[in-house]
C-alpha cells in the first residue's frame, strides 16, 4: 500500500474514530487497557454472542497510533466469530513484531506494517488487541 | 554552559528531560571509575589499605552532603537508594511507628507517586488521614493555604520542595515556620530542588529531606536522607542485616548500630555514593545561585517564544524552576514528544508520576521540557522552532 494512503487511513481514524464512546448495557464485556508508561488508557467493551463479535466500543486517552489501531480493529473484528478474530490477532501480533503473518486476513489492518521501524510505537498499536484479546479469554471462561 | 564537561553533549542531541535524570560530567564518571580500578575493596570491613581508603572516600561524601543542605551533623546523613528510597524510609521507619488512628498528613495533588503511595498504604494499614492541601488557579501551592488545614491531629507535611510537574517552589522557610508554631513534622522531598537551588534544612526547619544523586550530576541508585538527629535516633531501619548490627546472639538478642549506620544494612553502593560526592565538589565549585539564575533565564527565553506560538498551552509560566510543562492544542502529549524527536529533541511525555494532579488541571497527559545549566538559548529557540512546525506532526510522525 502507498505510504500516503496508509497516513491518510491512520489519520482518518485518529481523527473520526469508530465506535468511540462507550455505553451502558451489562451483556458487554468490558476491559481497561494501559501502557507500561501508563501513556495510552483505553477501555474496550465488546458484546459477544454464539460466538460472534455482535458489537464492540471503546473510549480513552490514547496517541495517535494506539486510537487509529483500536478504531481499525473494532471495524475490522465487529460481525467475524471469535474464531476468525482470534486468526487475526495473531497475524496482527505477529506483524508488530516482525514474524511470519498472513496479510491477507488483515484488510485494512495492513496500514500498520511498517510500525516496527518505530519500536517505541509497537506497545501503542498492539494495546487494543490486547483489550480484545483479555474479552475473548474471560468470555471462554 | 560548562558543555565540555558531559560526554553526553558531544551528540547533536537537545536534552530536555533534566527533571527525570541529569547527564553525568566526566568528573564524576572517572571518580566512580576510580574506585573501581584503584581502591576497590568493601566498605566497613577492612584492615588493610585499600578498605581504608575506601572507608574514607565514602564517609567524607557524608560531610559533603551535610555542607551541600547545611546540616548540623554528618550523622544526619544517611545514604539511600534515592528520593524513593529516604521516604519510604521516613513513611514505615518513622510514622508507622510514631502515627496514630486518626492522626493528619497534608500532602498536595502534585506531589510524585514517592511521596503519595507510602502515604496510600500507612492510611489503609494504620487509618492515618491523608488530606490534600488546595492548589491555587496556577497549580502551585500558597503558603496561605496551609494554615486553615492544620488541626490538632495535623502531624506532618510532607511536600515537595519542587514539583516535577508544575515546576512550582514551595516556601520552605514559611512552611518550616508554620510546622514549628503547630509541632507538626516537615518533610521535604527534594528531587527536584537538589542540585537546582540551595536548600538549607536548618533554616527551613525541616525534620527529614531526601533526594537522589541521578538528577544533580550524580550516578543512579544513589541519593541520602536526612533526619534531625533526634528523629533519625527513634526511627527504625526497614532493612536489617550486615553492616547494621552491633551484635547479635542466638537467643534473638540483637543491638543495632549507631545512627546513621543502622540504616544502611547490606554492602552500599559505595561507587556511586562516591560519584555523588564528586557531583556535590561540582556543584559547589558552579555555584546553586547561579545555576538557578540561568536556569531562569532559559525559562524565561522558552515562555517568551512560545507565547507567540499559536494552539500551545503552557500550564505554568509562572513557576520559577527551569520546568516548562504543555500541551499542543489537539495533539496527544506523546504524539508531539515523538514528533520532537524527528529533530532529536527529548522532552518527556505523559503524567510523570504525579497521577492526582489530573484532578487539579484538567488533562492526564502533558509534555515536559526540563533545562539545566549545560542546556544552551539555541536549544530553546530549536524547540521553539519545531514547535511552530505542529501542522505537520502527523504527517512527521504517522
Ligand atoms: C518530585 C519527585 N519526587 C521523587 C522522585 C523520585 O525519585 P527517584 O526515582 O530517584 O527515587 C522524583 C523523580 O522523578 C521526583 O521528580
Amino acid at each position: 500500500m502507498d505510504e500516503k494512503l496508509k497516513r491518510d487511513i491512520i489519520l482518518e481514524h485518529y481523527q473520526n474514530p469508530y465506535h468511540r464512546g462507550l455505553i451502558d448495557d451489562d451483556r458487554y464485556v468490558r476491559v481497561n487497557s494501559r501502557n507500561a508508561s501508563c501513556v495510552d488508557n483505553i477501555d474496550v467493551m465488546a458484546l459477544i454472542e454464539n460466538g460472534v463479535i455482535v458489537d464492540a466500543r471503546f473510549d480513552g486517552e490514547a496517541c495517535a497510533i494506539c486510537t487509529s489501531a483500536t478504531s481499525v480493529m473494532l471495524k475490522t473484528l465487529i460481525g467475524k466469530t471469535v474464531e476468525e478474530a482470534e486468526v487475526i490477532i495473531a497475524n496482527f501480533n505477529n506483524m508488530i513484531n516482525e514474524q511470519e503473518y498472513d496479510g491477507s486476513k488483515l484488510a485494512e489492518l495492513n496500514v500498520y506494517d511498517t510500525i516496527y521501524r518505530q519500536p517505541n510505537r509497537k506497545t501503542c498499536a498492539l494495546l487494543p488487541f490486547r483489550a480484545i484479546k483479555d474479552i475473548i479469554d474471560s468470555k471462554k471462561n | 554552559m560548562n558543555r565540555e564537561d558531559f560526554p553526553m553533549l558531544n551528540d547533536e542531541i537537545v536534552y530536555f528531560d533534566n527533571s527525570a535524570t541529569s547527564f553525568k560530567p566526566q568528573c564524576v564518571i572517572e571518580a566512580m571509575n576510580e574506585y573501581y580500578t584503584k581502591y576497590s575493596a568493601n566498605a566497613h570491613r577492612g584492615d588493610y589499605d585499600i578498605s581504608l581508603r575506601v572507608d574514607q572516600e565514602y564517609e567524607r561524601v557524608r560531610t559533603k552532603v551535610k555542607e551541600l543542605i547545611s546540616a548540623q551533623r554528618d550523622e544526619e546523613i544517611v545514604f539511600t537508594k534515592g528520593t524513593t528510597d529516604g521516604l519510604n524510609m521516613v513513611v514505615f521507619g518513622y510514622m508507622a511507628k510514631f502515627l496514630q488512628k486518626g492522626d493528619e498528613v497534608l500532602i498536595s495533588k502534585s506531589e510524585h507517586a514517592s511521596n503519595v503511595l507510602p502515604w496510600f498504604v500507612l492510611a489503609k494499614k494504620k487509618g492515618i488521614v491523608i488530606k490534600y492541601i488546595p492548589l491555587d488557579a496556577d497549580y502551585s501551592l500558597n503558603v496561605s493555604a496551609i494554615e486553615p488545614m492544620i488541626t490538632e491531629k495535623t502531624k506532618v507535611i510532607s511536600l515537595a520542595h519542587v514539583t516535577n510537574v508544575i515546576g512550582d517552589v514551595r516556601d520552605v522557610d514559611a512552611i518550616g515556620e508554620i510546622c514549628m508554631k503547630h509541632d507538626i513534622l516537615f518533610v521535604v522531598d527534594a528531587a527536584q530542588s537538589i542540585g537546582h537551588m540551595k536548600i538549607d534544612v536548618q533554616k527551613s526547619h525541616i525534620d527529614f529531606l531526601a533526594f537522589s544523586a541521578h538528577k544533580m550530576l550524580g550516578p543512579t541508585g544513589v541519593g541520602a536522607l536526612y533526619g534531625k538527629y533526634s528523629l533519625l535516633n527513634d526511627m527504625d531501619p526497614v532493612i536489617y542485616g550486615g553492616g547494621m548490627n552491633a551484635f547479635f546472639e542466638s537467643d534473638y538478642s540483637y543491638e543495632l548500630k549507631e545512627v546513621p549506620w543502622k540504616f544502611e544494612a547490606g554492602t552500599p553502593n559505595i561507587a556511586e555514593v562516591i560519584g555523588m560526592g564528586r557531583a556535590i565538589d561540582y556543584l559547589q565549585e558552579m555555584g546553586l545561585d547561579k545555576i538557578h539564575e540561568y536556569e531562569m533565564h532559559l525559562k524565561e527565553l522558552a515562555i517568551a517564544q512560545l507565547e507567540k506560538i499559536p494552539n500551545i498551552k503552557v500550564f505554568n509560566k509562572k513557576a520559577e524552576s527551569g520546568i516548562i510543562t504543555f500541551n499542543i492544542d489537539k495533539v496527544f502529549s506523546q504524539d508531539a514528544v515523538i514528533f520532537l524527536n524527528r529533530f532529536k529533541i527529548c522532552v518527556r511525555s505523559g503524567n510523570h508520576c504525579a497521577k492526582i494532579l489530573k484532578d487539579e488541571i484538567g488533562v492526564t497527559n502533558t509534555c515536559r521540557a526540563s533545562f539545566y545549566f549545560y542546556n544552551t538559548e539555541e536549544e530553546v529557540l530549536k524547540l521553539v522552532e519545531a514547535l511552530k512546525c505542529q501542522d505537520k506532526i502527523y504527517d512527521n510522525i504517522i
